[in-house]
């Protein structure tokens, strides 16, 4: 399955094609273009996955577990399907909001430099090589988290590399370690050799390791502080997908790593798991309430939303894993399009602050719309996406008597609510300030508008056909929960 | 040598948590470096170490149980390269910022947080 590379070769053949285009229009076509084909190729893979469960390459013809092995299952191909719709429609919102400088036609070798890093953490079956991919992505994600180089946008990109420069550092040395004490990288030949391994006591050092890193990169509790910190400051295309992408690729590891190798000491990491899946989403959420900033209340709302994410983790049922794939899906998308929608209203209003902005309802229905059906879904409100994720998550928690988890999720339900209405009612419903004088002929092109309501639709077509597509998460955490057939695949030699 | 090397990473560790927790950027990123190296030599550390039997396969030696592992040698000089560039960034970017607000203090990064 030669195909299986794609997802990174088509970047790589973008991002090249792209440092000798210098008009900026051109290379916001092939953008658009290059992400429409990576849509597709995510598609065509996703069907194949369907097919037959699990596909391998090995990389270079070296077999398994010497060489890098590229392996595709219902988990990955789940997240590059998504993470492939997420980067079409914010390569068309880039389009204008990208801004017109001559330097930012560099924009996109970035941004393809980050959807290769993306791309290859969700396919490699290699340790070694995952750290590789993250680090790919993490040094694009500094270029374009400073593009612009105003003053705060320096310090929030100071403070967002020093956090996550030492998470990678953490992760090399659990790496280290990881390797002293078996000898392999690659994951399945880790899960074969650890899952018949009684010494769990020794794998602890590099779990700990490999859950600090994983942790700071998924900003869970109490190591989430460089996200709101750095996210507000960007370009607000940046930011939506840095919202969407960059800290699910740490919960998706998280998940990996917790359900194919480190699965030894299951009662201590499970608790764990859970305690700052409880501190995630309560101090995330109760931070988005006292906040003004549109992208802030956002920001923080990131962090309260990964906890659910942790937490079906952390109750370890196959209900459970698959109400956490749905969540981390649905949560993608509908989170993109609130900060596509707070990019749209800052562009009617000239401003982030919720203060200077208002009347939007009256004078925008079309735009309230689209702010009022991902706002509904993240708060979790039937028939969109997030009611069935959360509803699936619950139910999980119910079902296997965590109740005190579940009481928080529950409660931070009602959080998420109140700050998703408290944007509605400071944006939409109440009169626009006297005092700021506002535009109110700002037309909005096509390009802006449209990746929105796609997304939107996404969310209502995920609420909608909800029992198909839990089906398939269902399917993925099946193959979670059973590693035999992920290490098969892998080690079909051995 | 295993064990001098062991007390060397532990002193770099040290001294990069040290400098870390300065309130310089510039010897925050020294830190960086600190912990990069001592990182890198506990990955080098990992397989052991053999000396003077590089993996080379002949007649003379044909038990690869005697040779040293090639494969934490790889592994680190994949995360010496990419340290490199990842430190390269860090100084560009703080050049940037102190020329921006010439300051050098990480106490006065208080302008994006609350």
């Amino acid at each position: 399955m030669i195909e299986i590379a794609l997802p990174i070769l088509i970047p790589f053949t973008l991002i090249i094609i792209l440092i000798f285009i210098r008009s900026s229009v051109y290379a916001k076509w092939i953008g658009i273009a290059g992400s429409t084909v990576l849509f597709v190729v995510a598609v065509y893979l996703f069907f194949q996955v369907r097919k037959q469960d699990v596909l391998v390459l090995q990389m270079g013809g070296w077999e398994a577990p010497f060489g890098i092995s590229l392996v595709l299952d219902y988990l990955s191909s789940l997240m590059l399907l998504t993470s492939g719709f997420l980067v079409f429609s914010i390569s068309i919102f880039a389009y204008h909001f990208i801004g017109n400088k001559p330097k930012f036609s560099r924009f996109f070798i970035f941004f393809f430099a980050l959807v290769m890093g993306v791309n290859g953490s969700f396919i490699t079956g290699d340790v070694f090589n995952f750290y590789v991919w993250l680090e790919v992505m993490m040094l694009s994600s500094f270029v374009l988290i400073t593009m612009g180089s105003k003053k705060e946008q320096l310090e929030g990109g100071i403070k967002y590399m020093s956090l996550n420069l030492i998470a990678s550092l953490f992760f090399l040395a659990g790496l280290g370690l990881l390797y002293g004490k078996t000898g392999t990288l690659n994951m399945a030949h880790l899960a074969q050799i650890l899952n018949n391994d009684q010494q769990s006591i020794l794998m602890n050092t590099s779990a700990m390791l490999f859950f600090i890193a994983l942790g700071i990169k998924a900003a869970i509790f109490p190591l989430f502080f460089w996200l709101p910190a750095s996210y507000h400051t960007a370009n607000i295309t940046v930011t939506s997908l840095f919202a969407g992408i960059l800290t699910k690729v740490g919960v998706y590891a998280l998940i990996r790593f917790f359900t194919l190798f480190f699965v030894q000491d299951a009662y201590f990491w499970h608790n764990l798991l859970l305690i700052s899946a409880g501190f995630t989403m309560v101090i995330g959420g109760m931070a988005a309430s006292i906040q003004y900033d549109t992208r802030r209340i956002l920001s923080y709302h990131i962090i309260s939303q990964i906890g659910y994410m942790i937490m079906g983790l952390g109750i370890y049922t196959p209900l459970a894993l698959a109400g956490a794939i749905f969540f981390i899906i649905h949560n993608m998308i509908a989170k993109t399009n609130t900060f596509l929608v707070a990019g749209i209203v800052s562009k009617l209003r000239g401003t982030f602050y919720l203060k200077d902005i208002g009347g939007l309802l009256k004078e925008r229905p079309f735009i309230a719309v689209l702010f009022i059906i991902p706002a509904f879904a993240l708060a979790g409100i039937p028939p969109l996406s997030g009611f069935f994720a959360k509803f699936i998550l619950i139910k999980a928690g119910i079902e296997d008597r965590h109740y005190v988890i579940t009481i928080i999720a529950v409660l931070t339900a009602l959080l998420t609510l109140y700050s998703m209405i408290k944007i509605w009612n400071e944006a939409f419903l109440k009169k626009q300030p006297e005092k700021s004088i506002v535009d109110t002929d700002v037309k909005l092109r096509f390009a802006e508008v449209f990746p929105s309501v796609i997304l939107a639709l996404a969310s209502i077509l995920l609420g909608v056909l909800a029992a198909p597509f839990f089906d398939l998460t269902q399917e993925a955490a099946r193959q979670l929960m059973d590693p035999d057939l992920y290490i098969k695949a892998v080690l079909s030699n051995m | 040598m295993e064990i001098l090397l062991s007390a060397l990473t532990g002193l770099l560790y040290a001294g990069g948590v040290y400098l870390i927790l300065r309130r310089s950027i510039l010897k925050f990123i020294i830190g960086i470096i600190f912990l990069s190296n001592a990182t890198n030599l506990l990955v080098f550390l990992s397989a052991g170490i053999i000396h003077g039997k590089p993996a080379f396969i002949n007649e003379h030696e044909p038990d690869p149980n005697l040779l040293a592992d090639p494969l934490p040698q790889a592994l680190v000089l994949t995360a010496i390269v990419i340290g490199f560039g990842i430190v390269i960034f860090t100084l560009a970017l703080k050049a940037k910022f102190f020329s921006a607000t010439s300051t050098d203090d990480s106490d006065e990064l208080i302008n994006t947080d609350q």
